[in-house]
């Protein structure tokens, strides 16, 4: 399992590298959703196959295909590609690197400090989750479920059909 | 026979019948629809036409495999691939009998799920790399159905999993020995079975190939055995659709007298003839019927069904 998570780890991470650098934004997506595949593989190892098969089907299952669906519509072709090579010269990577170096050291070091805090992976099952979802979660639940309904009113209310006009 | 090689014999042994049904599904479904058409169907290559199977792969195998200049060639090359592989990966959950399966997954179902929405990827992929018109609304339509008809294949199985009370398949084929989920969740069954067809893009929702509109919508570019992975993929589906309403609903390999392995595939069988009745039989609905359909009626039956269970067993 430790393989398997290290692994996976590196293909995330060397995905997650040629999204930001690709110029096509369909290859780019594509690198995208093998990162979110990774990752899943990373919670699984981990101990929660739950959340790992969430992961695929709402993020690379779901969201992804949506993105795909759009990219699809604008039909970008070779003009998108051009522009993205206009817009994204590696300098424009250097600020970036910077601040995320940064974040990166601070990371090491909270986990050099701190070693004990990589305990031991427990399988958590998905009656677990439920159980915790739908205990002292609740009111985070419904939360969430308000900002979806918040979302679908809104997709209702842009997609509704203009009443004729009289003079037209 | 120790524990890694006894695994490595069914993993192998699964995979081999399960591309062994798939192809002979083919020769399968010509013959039978040719009996419900009042036609002989291909019974010229062999006894029965039996080998006319095998001159269709060789004829496959041997055409020329032509990349078109215009297509975008490493996704090109990559979208048959992403069906295939995720159809066979589904397989891996599924229980075939007590003892026969190549693993039992606690998520088993949501991993099911999660494959099929990956094969999505597939079509609408192949129709984009294509770089066709006619491929690229075949991969449009193949978008925007298989997405919607995902939410509600989903929703439509969270009654069997609340009755069982677990995502993992052998689970839930244990907890219908004392009856079929078919009879609680005969609203469920419905619905999956529609979102199936829909999800496998069998007639009659083939829109996203619709040959009389689009050519031959996301495939009209391929040739060779890169068409024929697509054309095998959907053979995938339907076995695998299959398989799962035989798990999900029809109590998988539970029944009488017979092996439980004979039972399982008996019901396979059943379901599959379906999908080629389906075929033989309907006429293909306008693609803007197809979404109003499934978005206005199969989505509030799905609710309603998950509404009613939970109902039923916070009452009980």
């Amino acid at each position: 399992m430790t393989i398997a998570f290290y692994l996976a780890s590196a293909v995330a991470i060397a995905a997650t590298i040629m999204v930001i650098t690709r110029r096509n934004v369909v290859h780019a997506l594509l690198y995208l959703i093998l990162s979110l595949l990774a990752v899943a593989l990373m919670f699984f190892a981990l101990g929660a196959p739950f959340i790992a098969a969430l992961e695929v089907m709402v993020y690379a299952g779901a969201i992804m295909v949506l993105f795909v669906f759009v990219i699809m519509m604008l039909n970008l072709g070779p003009a998108g590609v051009a522009q993205e090579r206009a817009w994204l010269p590696p300098r424009m990577f250097v600020g970036p690197a910077i601040l995320a170096a940064i974040l990166l050291a601070d990371l090491l070091v909270l986990l050099a400090g701190n070693p004990a805090s990589a305990g031991q992976p427990q399988v958590v099952a998905p009656k677990a989750v439920s159980l915790a979802l739908y205990g002292p979660y609740l009111l985070a639940v419904e939360l969430a479920s308000l900002l979806l309904l918040a979302g679908l009113v809104g997709a209702y209310h842009l997609g509704r059909r203009e009443p004729k006009k009289e003079n037209d | 026979m120790t524990e890694p090689w006894r695994s490595l014999v069914v993993i192998v042994g699964v995979l081999a019948i399960a591309l062994l049904v798939i192809m002979a599904q083919v020769w399968l479904e010509r013959r039978i629809i040719a009996r419900w058409q009042d036609r002989r169907g291909p019974n010229r290559v062999g006894p029965f036409g039996l080998l006319q199977l095998i001159a269709d792969v060789i004829k496959l195998f041997t055409k020329e495999d032509w990349t078109p200049p215009f297509a975008d060639r490493p996704v090109f090359v990559l979208a048959p691939a992403v069906v295939m592989t995720a159809g066979m990966m589904s397989f891996a959950v599924i229980p075939f009998a007590p003892t026969i399966g190549i693993v039992d997954l606690n998520i088993g179902l949501l991993f099911f799920l999660a494959m099929s929405s990956m094969g999505v990827y597939s079509v609408v992929l192949g129709g984009w790399a294509s770089n066709s018109k006619y491929s690229l609304l075949g991969g449009m339509r193949a978008a925007a159905q298989m997405l919607s008809y995902e939410v509600f294949m989903g929703l439509s199985l969270a009654g069997v999993v609340a009755l069982a009370g677990s995502f993992s398949l052998r689970d839930i084929v244990e907890a219908q020995r004392h009856g079929w989920f078919i009879v609680p969740q005969a609203l469920g069954f419905v619905v999956f079975l529609i979102a199936g067809i829909a999800e496998t893009h069998r007639l009659p929702f083939d829109l996203p190939e619709a040959e009389s509109e689009l050519v031959a919508g996301y495939h009209t570019e391929y040739s060779s055995m890169k068409f024929g992975m697509f054309f095998v993929g959907e053979y995938v589906g339907i076995a695998l659709v299959s398989a799962m309403i035989t798990t999900l609903f029809l109590g998988g390999w539970l029944g009488p007298w017979l092996p439980p392995l004979a039972w399982f595939g008996i019901k396979t069988f059943f379901f599959m003839c379906f999908f080629y009745l389906m075929r033989g039989s309907l006429p293909r609905p306008r693609y803007d019927q197809l979404m109003a359909y499934g978005w206005k009626l199969m989505l509030p039956l799905a609710m309603l069904n998950l509404l009613v269970t939970g109902a039923f067993l916070a009452a009980r």
